[in-house]
């Protein structure tokens, strides 16, 4: 029985210099549709790897990823893709840079004047419309993360990637933004793979939390079920026992059984 | 920047008053407005005008100075202003032939570097492209480039006009093939150094072959390109005046290279202002067309 995204026994190996490094070993997952899904672990453990290889950006060495029944072997529009820094076309307006997908995704099914409005109605998804004709180098960091959330939602994927998507922010434009996901993911019901390294992120946002243990080789160390009713208010999460008990749970994992480096932001 | 205090206080006309009381207080001691302007144009000379023109006079001097000794090969400034004032004054005139003013001269050489050099922009961007996009293509073209882009501009020349058996066509050669080089590199890096991320975002969006060239390629390398014509123009120019020493005719390389066998050493002096002087505006207009393009192009 395949769920909606199953990534099954996803083995991945570099080759440089003739030197072989194994990164991902046996990594099996299933989300279902509407899940939002969190991948949490070490720095350099092979999670940014993984969600490559759903995309399609990387072919993996070994196992292989079904999204709705098909096998993923390029990277398309219905597995779209926020990066950790924007990656929005600087010579390109906020507007142009999600009509761009848009245009193309939609070319067939509707008329210009849809895409129009359908590009307007995604930046309003995000609270963007007034910066629509802005470059990305006359908005701040948050707005161009906005943007990229917007053109990443504009193509309709069937699963939404998000690589850390708040990394590169202040705590409090995190937390806008973090709210500003929530509420897209209950008006929409997406469904997401979310990579991040905050532990309250991961517990604030998501239904499940896999916590990735450290590589070389890594696997699946954990998966954590967050029973914390919706609509979630971070306000009143942060003395909700559930939340206390996850948030413990993840941490536990990651520095005590899984040591390793620094790169986390646990705060 | 009063209005929105005034209007919070509306109600209370007596704060109003006190309010407006203290704007006009707060002002600056007026100054007249031309005042101003003149202070401002008169800076400007002082910083940006006068140290080069005080420099001119001064090389001028000198110049003057030096080439006024007995057994001097060169003439002084004024003897130069003396002996070309028709030439200097009065650049359209055209008694026919090679007679002419030194606009039409350099007309005529800046067209056939237009010509040359538009055909370098267009095979050089396309070289670019190709080699910045393909690895085989480096490698298959990449030697070939290397060897001949070393090769000075007039030694392209005989061998032209060999193949073209007519002068003309064979300086708009030497032109194309001077510039070139400096445009194919340059673009070459560009499409190189394109970003992972936005071929990423290409790749996810399922660009084609050709949307990707016009919404990635071309704007993300504008920047490099323009270098390579910068440079590109700039080495046309160099090579236009040697080529139109050897080929004749209308153009002011011929026109320097006439006036030496007649001696007409000012006149030769006068031209060399006129090619340094077009040559810098060449640059800047290229330049100029590159910040209008790539506006907006340059990643934050
Ligand atoms: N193209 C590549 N060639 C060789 N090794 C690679 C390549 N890409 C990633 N790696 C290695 O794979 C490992 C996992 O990298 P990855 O970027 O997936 O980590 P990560 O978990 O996303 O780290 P971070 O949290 O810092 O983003 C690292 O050790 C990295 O050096
Ligand atoms: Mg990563």
């Amino acid at each position: 029985m395949q769920s909606y995204l199953s990534i099954e026994k996803i083995g991945m190996s570099f080759e440089r210099a003739g030197a072989r490094s194994e990164v991902l070993r046996e990594v099996t997952l299933h989300i279902e549709r509407g899940e939002f899904v969190s991948v949490i672990g070490h720095s350099g453990c092979g999670k940014s790897t993984l969600l490559n290889i759903v995309a399609g950006l990387l072919t993996s060495t070994t196992g292989e990823v079904f999204l709705d029944g098909e096998v993923v072997d390029s990277p398309g529009p219905e597995r779209a893709v926020v990066f950790q820094n924007h990656s929005l076309l600087p010579w390109l307006t906020a507007y142009e840079n999600i009509r761009l997908g848009v245009d193309k995704v939609f070319r067939r099914t509707k008329t210009a004047a849809e895409r129009h409005e359908w590009t307007e109605h995604n930046l309003d998804l995000v609270q963007m419309t007034q910066a629509a004709n802005k470059r990305p180098a006359e908005i701040s960091g948050g707005m161009k993360q906005r943007v990229g959330i917007a053109r990443a939602l504009a193509m309709e994927p069937k699963v939404l990637l998000l690589d850390e998507p708040f990394g590169a922010l202040d705590a409090l434009t995190r937390a806008h933004l973090q709210d500003s996901v929530m509420d897209i993911h209950a008006k929409l019901g997406n469904t997401v793979l979310m990579i991040t390294h905050d532990v309250d992120e991961a517990i604030l946002l998501s239904d499940r939390i896999v916590m990735m243990n450290s590589g070389p080789a890594a696997t699946i160390g954990e998966v954590l079920e967050v029973p914390l009713p919706r609509p979630r208010r971070r306000l009143d999460l942060a003395a909700h026992p559930d939340y206390i008990r996850c948030r413990a749970a993840v941490m536990e994992f990651l520095y005590a059984r899984h040591r390793r480096g620094s790169g986390l932001h646990a705060a | 920047m009063s209005m929105p205090a005034r209007n919070l206080l509306a109600p209370e006309p007596a704060a109003t008053v006190a309010n407006d009381l203290a704007i006009v207080l707060t002002l600056p001691p007026r100054r007249p407005p031309q005042f101003e302007r003149l202070r401002a144009v008169l800076s400007m000379i002082a910083g940006r005008i006068l140290p080069p023109v005080i420099m001119l006079a001064f090389v001028f001097i000198v110049w003057e100075l030096l080439c006024s000794q007995p057994g001097a090969t060169l003439p002084p400034p004024s003897k130069v202003l003396a002996n070309s004032w028709e030439l200097i004054v009065d650049p359209f005139y055209d008694r026919g032939g090679l007679d002419k003013g030194l606009f039409w001269h350099l007309l005529a050489s800046l067209q056939r570097v237009a010509l040359g050099f538009a055909l370098a922009a267009v095979a050089g961007i396309g070289l670019g492209v190709l080699i910045g996009q393909s690895t085989w293509a480096l490698r298959a073209l990449d030697p070939i480039f290397q060897v001949l882009r070393t090769v000075p501009p007039l030694a392209w020349l005989p061998l032209s006009l060999a193949a073209f058996r007519d002068s003309n066509p064979s300086a708009i050669f030497v032109i194309f093939i001077t510039a070139i080089w400096p445009i194919v590199i340059n673009t070459s890096v560009g499409v190189r150094n394109i970003p992972e991320d936005y071929k990423n975002v290409a790749r996810v969006m399922r660009l084609s072959g050709i949307e990707y060239f016009v919404k990635i390629t071309l704007p993300a390398t504008v920047p490099y390109i323009f270098t390579g014509l910068k440079i590109g123009i700039g080495l046309s120019w160099l090579a236009i005046v040697a080529a139109e020493m050897l080929i004749g005719g209308v153009g002011i390389g011929f026109f320097i290279w006439d006036a030496w066998n007649s001696s007409l050493i000012a006149d030769i002096i006068v031209a060399l202002i006129y090619v340094g002087l077009v040559g810098v505006l060449l640059d800047r207009a290229v330049a100029a067309v590159g910040t209008l393009i790539s506006r907006g192009t340059s990643a934050n």
